[in-house]
């Protein structure tokens, strides 16, 4: 829509960019930002009015303002991955997600908070601090939340967005921006997508580059897409997937971008519900919801029937073991001798990279460094690192294996429940929080499948649930149409947010939420 | 005692751009002057495979009688280093690209030039390596670190080359060396590797041990820091004595790594690496298998610029140089020992087939100008083949006056000696000037020899008396009489004849 009104210059993208930015301001509390590019974001702005001033837009995106999360290097602009170790670091170049949406126009906006490295499911154990839930600030939330003796109770039971991609799904639910960038190796992009009511797709491995993606598990990552409805994710899934030399891992076949059709008759599609994914710790709202899902494609026609997955229960286990062995590979080259955090202490290499690595980062990271790398010891690497990737191997069968018995989706809950409060969330540590946050989503990262979050409803505490639909390798199309049927079937609320702009007038926003 | 000595070789392949990146190499180039992003190790970065090096690792496994892997496997080794910015290293440690190879190498028994004995070495495996770049620093670690500002600390060339490991087959410090040399000369014939050791180019570690026959191997130690091929044999030949001398008086050998001291002549123990290491090797997540096709497994759709084809490669081998060797005994009839010196000198090959070409002079005879003459100069004066101010032009001139008789192969010496000034002149040129041509007139020489005997009696009487040494003074007589130009041969017989009228 707004893509549209950019076209019939209903709207510049100047005046857009500027709104967004002073959104970004307005909502400031909420944390979602680390750096506002708001210079550059202007510049390119105007540039984007010059070329519809001409007639000739690079395509629906341009002029679009968008967030890329702070993991991505983007050339000339900050890229801290949220951690100390790299705090002030600036990237020579641009993520080829990052350049890709700038060839189209796109006008960045700034990146966006995270857990520290990505690591975490609940985008608080970053050094620039936890980011807010915009939610938290709905009048749905409001209305639901239990009247408390505290005046400012806004400030204490304010809830998270989910991680690792907080900041993006954040900035994407308060309207600062059309799209954001995040990434997903467990869950991260789907997890906060579902806490903030966004839709976020997780695409198959291999579709979309990660060459200047700061990694976490190589086997795993992919950029995450956020955005407010499906179609407009296929519109940034166009720009950005296809084969990238620059990363030998992303499939040489050519990708043609698609348009969603709208599908009406889902007769022909086989749902399948896998139950695995009744896993303990779900809500009853959440298994409601799931049930109700799947009554809505029964009634529609669609085959639904219940499948199995049978070492959905080992995933975790197995993701810890590969996660930690490559991250404890990953992080080896945060050292402090050619960027990045350097710390004092001289005495020796030895000493200096030591103290540079506890001082640049986090008790999660260091955690995980030291977990990975007993994992790889000679003397245990047969039996850990091995044993999980015969176990990952099994994992990704069981899909194969359902796929391959003519079930077409599969629809499961994206989160256990609906996003908890931020002192609830913080009384348990990053790795219990993450293992069990990560449950529902994990498997897809071992499996490479693509996976997407679509908003389905509020809970009882006026807060988003989503579900999620888990397709085939690079079966984007099939899988994104069938999320935007069942999008349109469900109608999400728009959120009703309250900010108290700058000048201190409370305001509702209810613009437009899609760009295409 | 029974030395055992194993190689590990580093070859750096030569190509226009690395590995797994898209840098330029070049030697000696101002620090983090030529670092693409992923040699710095920025984070976010991807390793490329490049396939020019893919190609250059089969082209040399096939050229040492390898095995050539279809599907080989990438590796992290990890540890850390200075030079070593990511914290690993991509390596091939599970499945390296070619094994189970060998390489056939002459040495001279007793320094003799005549009589070369050929050995064979087994080459365990090659493999593709990401290199580390150079330290700026040497003993002093933590100093330079600190000192230097961080733009300056990593001389970051990522460089990228072939290790290849050749089994313990060799006894000594010369077998080593020859084994190195026919190497360099294969990666040079091959163009896989430019394997200059001066310029980090070759990279040779010894793996050291002795034993009694008959017993188990010995402990080994690993010696590194040898930067030519003369000093690989010391080397070698010092720690083969050290340890010797060691287990004689009652010692040990310690299995550690020891640095060759090419100022003292020895080997010393290197710093310690705080007792072994563990290297947590992992698959490279970010490079596939890497698979290779022959003729057989080539599928049929496939765009042939995008996979490495090893039998069209194979088929596209230059000749070795064993091969060439051969062939230049076969073709002019030189003595093996002579295309070994061919080969080994620079251009030195191509300079003698072409004065072959433009001379009539046998190329059995050309060879001893080649070897003899213009290789010694050359090295007198610290030249290369390319650099020599006789071109072969210049030689086949001269030797055709040689051989058409119009000089004395003294002469022709002489000639060539002005001819090293440089100054533009051509033999025939010189010979003028100088006048040294042979005189062609037979009555000249006669009546010349004739004044000579005329005025030599009593060596006219000894020498028909029966002492014919005395002549070789009458012929030198004549000679410095024609001032040299006259054929020693043609002097004697003139002489003879006229001695027994």
């Amino acid at each position: 829509q707004v893509s549209a009104a950019l076209k019939e210059g209903r709207v510049t993208p100047t005046e857009l960019c500027q709104r967004c930015l002073s959104l970004i301001k307005s909502t400031k509390f909420l944390n979602a930002y680390i750096t506002v590019a708001e210079e550059t974001a202007l510049k390119q702005a105007e540039e984007s009015e010059k070329r519809y001033g001409r007639g000739q837009p690079l395509g629906v995106l341009d002029g679009i303002p968008v967030a890329v999360k702070d993991n991505f290097n983007t050339a000339g602009i900050e890229t801290t991955c949220a951690s100390n170790m790299l705090k002030g670091y600036i990237s020579p170049y641009n993520a080829t997600v990052v350049q890709k949406l700038l060839d189209q126009g796109a006008v960045l906006l700034g990146k966006t908070n995270l857990d520290e490295f990505a690591m975490g499911s609940g985008s608080t154990d970053g050094v620039f601090g936890p980011v807010r839930n915009p939610w938290s600030y709905s009048r749905q939330y409001k209305e639901k939340s239990v009247p408390n003796s505290h005046s400012d109770d806004e400030e204490s039971n304010w809830v998270i967005t989910g991680g690792s991609s907080g900041g993006s799904a954040a900035a994407v639910s308060s309207f600062t921006c059309f799209a954001a960038l995040g990434s997903d190796t467990g869950g991260s992009t789907r997890n906060p997508a579902a806490h903030c009511g966004v839709v976020g797709l997780k695409p198959t491995y291999g579709l979309i580059s990660r060459h200047g993606l700061i990694p976490l598990v190589n086997s795993m990552d992919v950029p995450g897409i956020l955005t407010r409805c499906v179609d407009d994710a296929a519109v940034v899934l166009g720009a950005l997937a296809g084969h990238d030399p620059k990363d030998s891992t992303t499939i040489q076949d050519n990708f043609k971008p698609f348009e969603l059709p709208n599908l009406t008759d889902v007769s022909k599609l086989s749902i399948g519900i896998p139950k695995e994914y009744h896993a303990p710790g779900l809500s009853s709202e959440i298994l409601s919801l799931w049930s109700k899902a799947a009554d809505l494609f029964k009634n529609a026609g669609a085959k639904v029937i219940e499948v199995s997955l049978p070492h959905t229960r080992y995933s975790i286990v197995c993701y810890h073991v590969l996660c930690t062995a490559e991250v404890a590979s990953n992080m080896a080259r945060f050292d402090g001798l050619e960027y990045g955090h350097r710390s004092d202490m001289n005495k020796s290499t030895e000493s200096m990279y030591a103290a540079t690595r506890r001082e640049g980062f986090n008790d999660v990271v260091r955690g995980r460094i030291l977990s990975g790398n007993y994992f790889l010891l000679k003397q245990n690497y047969e039996n850990y690192f091995i044993k999980a990737q015969k176990v990952r191997r099994l994992i990704a069968n069981d899909f194969v294996k359902v796929f391959g018995s003519g079930v077409d989706i599969l629809l499961t809950p994206t989160t256990l429940s609906d996003a908890v409060p931020y002192m609830e969330f913080i009384k348990e540590d990053n790795r219990t929080r993450s293992a069990q946050d990560d449950i529902l989503t994990q498997a897809a990262n071992m499996a490479g499948l693509p996976a997407i979050n679509v908003p389905t409803g509020l809970s009882e505490r006026g807060l988003p649930v989503g579900l999620q639909f888990i397709g085939q390798s690079f079966q984007e199309k099939q899988l994104l149409t069938v999320a935007k049927w069942f999008e349109k079937q469900v109608e999400f609320p728009k959120i009703q947010l309250e900010v108290k702009r700058h000048d201190h007038s409370a305001f509702q926003h209810q613009k437009s939420a899609s760009f295409s | 005692w029974v030395p055992v000595v194993g190689l590990e070789i580093h070859a750096q392949i030569s190509s226009n751009s690395k590995l797994f990146s898209g840098s330029q190499v070049q030697f000696a180039a101002p620090p983090n002057s030529l670092v693409s992003f992923f040699d710095a190790s920025l984070p976010g970065t991807l390793p490329v495979l490049n396939r020019r090096c893919v190609e250059a690792a089969v082209m040399t496994g096939l050229a040492l009688n390898c095995s050539i892997n279809k599907k080989s496997l990438f590796d992290r080794k990890h540890y850390f280093y200075a030079d070593l910015p990511a914290g690993y290293q991509i390596t091939q440690q599970r499945v390296p690209i070619a094994v189970n190879g060998s390489l056939s190498y002459s040495l001279c028994i007793d320094n003799k030039m005549s009589q070369m004995v050929t050995k064979t070495v087994r080459i365990k495996q090659i493999q593709l390596e990401q290199d580390s770049g150079k330290s700026l620093h040497d003993d002093t670690r933590s100093q330079t670190l600190v000192d230097l500002n961080r733009a300056a600390i990593v001389e970051n060339l990522l460089s990228l080359y072939m290790e290849v490991v050749m089994e313990p087959d060799m006894c000594c410090g010369e077998e080593a060396a020859a084994a190195v040399r026919e190497l360099q000369l294969i990666l040079q014939t091959l163009g896989s590797s430019q394997a200059v050791m001066a310029e980090g180019q070759l990279r040779v570690d010894a793996n050291v041990s002795v034993h009694h026959p008959g017993e188990h191997y010995g402990v080994r130690t690993e010696v590194k820091n040898i930067n030519s091929i003369r000093f690989l044999a010391k080397a070698v030949d010092y720690e083969i004595q050290r340890q010797i001398e060691e287990l004689e008086n009652g010692g040990t050998i310690l299995n550690e790594t020891r640095a060759f001291d090419s100022k003292l002549g020895c080997t010393v123990p290197m710093r310690d690496k705080e007792g072994k290491q563990d290297y947590r090797f992992m698959p490279e997540p970010n490079l596939p298998p890497l698979i290779l096709y022959d003729a057989k497994s080539l599928p049929a759709n496939m765009n042939h610029q995008q996979v490495v084809n090893i039998d069209w490669i194979h088929e596209r081998l230059p000749d070795l140089p064993s091969v060439k060797r051969a062939k230049l005994v076969e073709q002019y009839g030189i003595l093996p020992e002579h295309s070994f010196t061919l080969l080994n000198e620079d251009g030195l090959t191509e300079f003698f087939e072409n004065v072959v070409k433009q001379t009539q002079m046998k190329p059995k005879k050309v060879i001893g100008w080649i070897l003899n003459d213009l290789l010694s100069y050359l090295k007198q004066h610290s030249l290369t083949v390319e650099e020599s101010p006789v071109s072969s032009v210049l030689l086949a001139d001269l030797l055709n006056l040689l051989e058409k008789k119009e000089i004395s192969s003294t002469a022709a010496k002489q000639v060539l000696a002005e001819l090293w000034k440089g100054e533009g002149k051509t033999p025939l040129e010189i010979v003028k000037e100088k006048k040294l041509e042979l005189i062609q007139d037979q009555k000249e020489l006669e009546q010349i020899c004739q004044a000579v005997i005329d005025g030599q009696e009593n060596e006219v009487m000894a020498i028909k008396a029966g002492n014919q040494k005395v002549l070789n003074k009458l012929i030198g007589l004549v000679q410095r009489e024609t001032q040299g130009r006259s054929s020693p041969v043609l002097v004697k017989q003139l002489l003879e004849k006229k001695l027994s009228e």
